[in-house]
């Protein structure tokens, strides 16, 4: 080892030099900015105004004397827990489904994938128009079925789950995650189980899901994060209504910050934003050894 | 024994492309609705039960809704960004990757440690500080606080992909060209970067899909109609056009046709780079 550092004598040189951009960035584009956030929090600044502190005034008047930011708190809540397990489980499955060697893989693929990476301001174009109750494709097909019209986001108990139903329709990020985690699981573990005379239940059971427990992980940290940071669906779709109903947490810090002019209180919504995805992301790390399984913990 | 375990994994088989099917035609229902809107006339839109086929088939629809609002310029906006943003996130998150993966420092790891943090940030923490010194710098309503940030190793998720991809490759090769004489800069263009082309292609690709489809950034950042970006001006348009649905629909075709594209002349080597660079963590 050692004689390989003396191959290149520049080496610890050129590698802190390489490596400046990133650290730079770091420190303005993030570590910067989230102290000054921290700080602002404590001050009341109109962007009018000069900053003021004052104490943990703003906290205080968010947390006892503001609803919409209870408003807020509960559909983000309510969003992102209904949205991320009903994705991932989605998304597992049909990458399952794609894993079983089928042919025109890379078509159908492809097909799952698309509205992933379709533009949030086009999908959230076209969703409003298949959510139109009177003319919108949805309320067409469930009347085939003969179920009444739905108001979906026109309605304040209907536009989560509405919101919901169209997040799962981009479950391409995640299900190709999981395809790629699938590919990696040992076709011996599954020729074992079936030497035993295991089923197609007991593969599934004692190989896929603990071989697969680290990508549900890892897809399950990304996708909270992800969804306690939704803002286009309520920017474009809804304005936060009906009745505050789908007030996001992003769209009320942007609102309260680029709307009303009020930085310092913007600036302590976002601090309680970072603790509360903060203790979401704890909490399943804190999980993760009774259900994620790796193989070089078994090993030692 | 052996004839019925043919039987059932004939049965298995069959289920799955019955199932592959009815969820693929789910998942394009919504496009179809997309493209069969933008083609038709208003009235033939409200038809009720809906008709599939537009008749006549209105190409002008595309036509008039890029008139209607100055679309070529939006284009042309976010194209700027563009190229000012995804070649800063190539190069200098190459770059950096390169430092953390192949190249020897002190407090490397530990730093590389700091960093990924970041991913799990919420990035409404840094916006309104990161904001407010734009304003400082008079960077509102330019395209700076777009384009620059990228040049500062283009976001932890692409150094840690690209590091992730570069670890792979053999040392023994970056050992054989310092032998030769060559420096690391060398090593990272000639050695490592042409066997990583599908993790390069892969941060490429998502870069792209990132910067075009990016909403906030341009809402905050850019108030000038003049300097308005694609996303921007499409959610503009239809607070102008709110029930024009055929207009809508062939604009909302026009932002999401050039992201599709790229998708599919970069997928061999966007899936074999997600595949390959274990993100699949």
């Amino acid at each position: 080892m050692a004689k390989k550092t003396s191959l290149y004598s520049n080496e610890a040189k050129w590698g802190v030099i390489l490596a400046l951009p990133a650290i730079l960035g770091f420190l303005i584009w993030t570590l910067g900015p989230m102290i000054a956030s921290f700080i602002l929090g404590f001050t009341d600044w109109e962007v009018v105004t000069n900053p003021k502190l004052i104490g943990v005034g703003n906290f205080k008047k968010i947390l006892f004397n503001d609803f919409i930011f209870k408003k807020s708190i509960y559909a983000t809540v309510y969003y992102s827990v209904g949205g991320v397990v009903l994705t991932i489980i989605a998304a597992f499955l049909v990458a399952i489904l794609l894993n079983q060697k089928v042919r025109g893989l890379p078509l159908f693929r492809t097909i799952f994938y698309l509205p992933s990476i379709t533009p949030a301001i086009a999908s959230a174009m076209l969703w409003i128009w298949l959510f139109n109750p009177d003319f919108g494709l949805l309320n067409q097909v469930l009347g085939i079925f003969g179920i009444p019209k739905l108001q979906w986001i026109y309605d304040e108990k209907q536009v989560v789950p509405a919101l919901i139903f169209m997040s799962i329709w981009g479950l391409g990020g995640t299900m190709v995650i999981f395809l790629a985690g699938l590919q990696g699981v040992p076709q011996e573990l599954y020729e074992a189980v079936e030497i035993d005379g295991g089923s197609w239940w007991h593969r599934f059971r004692y190989v896929t899901i603990p071989m697969m427990t680290p990508t549900i992980f890892f897809n399950l940290v990304m996708a909270i994060i992800g969804a306690f940071q939704v803002f286009t669906s309520a920017y474009i779709m809804t304005d936060g209504g009906p009745n505050y109903a789908s007030m996001f947490y992003v769209y009320y810090i942007y609102l309260s910050a680029f709307r009303y002019g009020h930085m310092g209180y913007a600036c302590a919504l976002a601090v309680i934003l970072f603790f509360i995805i903060l203790a979401f992301t704890l909490v399943v790390f804190r999980s993760s050894p009774y259900w994620v399984y790796y193989e070089s913990a078994r090993r030692r | 024994m052996r004839i019925g375990k043919t039987v059932s994994t004939r049965i298995t088989k069959t289920l799955t492309y019955i199932l592959l099917i009815i969820g693929s035609a789910i998942f394009m229902l919504p496009f179809v609705w997309l493209v069969r809107s933008s083609f038709m006339e208003l009235g033939q839109i409200f038809i009720i039960p809906p008709e599939w086929i537009p008749k006549p088939f209105r190409w002008q629809n595309y036509i008039e809704a890029l008139t209607a609002a100055p679309f070529l310029k939006y284009f042309q906006n976010t194209l700027k960004i563009l190229l000012f943003n995804e070649s800063g996130v190539v190069l200098t998150s190459i770059i950096c990757a390169y430092s953390f993966a192949r190249l020897r420092w002190p407090g490397r790891d530990f730093i590389f440690a700091i960093l990924l943090t970041s991913l799990m940030l919420p990035y409404a923490v840094t916006l309104i500080p990161t904001f407010i010194l734009w304003k400082m710098l008079g960077g509102l309503n330019t395209f700076f606080p777009l384009t620059v940030p990228a040049w500062f190793g283009g976001g932890v998720f692409y150094i840690f992909l690209l590091r992730q991809f570069f670890l792979t490759i053999p040392y023994e090769l970056d050992e054989a060209a310092y032998m030769d004489g060559a420096n690391p800069l060398k090593v990272l263009w000639s050695i490592v970067v042409p066997l990583s082309k599908p993790a390069v292609i892969t941060v490429a690709i998502f870069n792209f899909i990132g910067v075009w489809n990016d909403l906030l950034g341009p809402i905050i950042y850019l108030s000038d109609p003049d300097k308005y970006t694609l996303a921007i001006g499409l959610s503009v348009f239809r607070s102008m056009y709110t029930a024009q649905w055929h207009y809508l629909m062939a604009a909302s075709v026009v932002v999401l046709l050039p992201v599709i594209l790229v998708f599919f002349i970069g997928q061999r080597y966007f899936i074999q780079g997600i595949t390959l660079t274990g993100l699949k963590g």
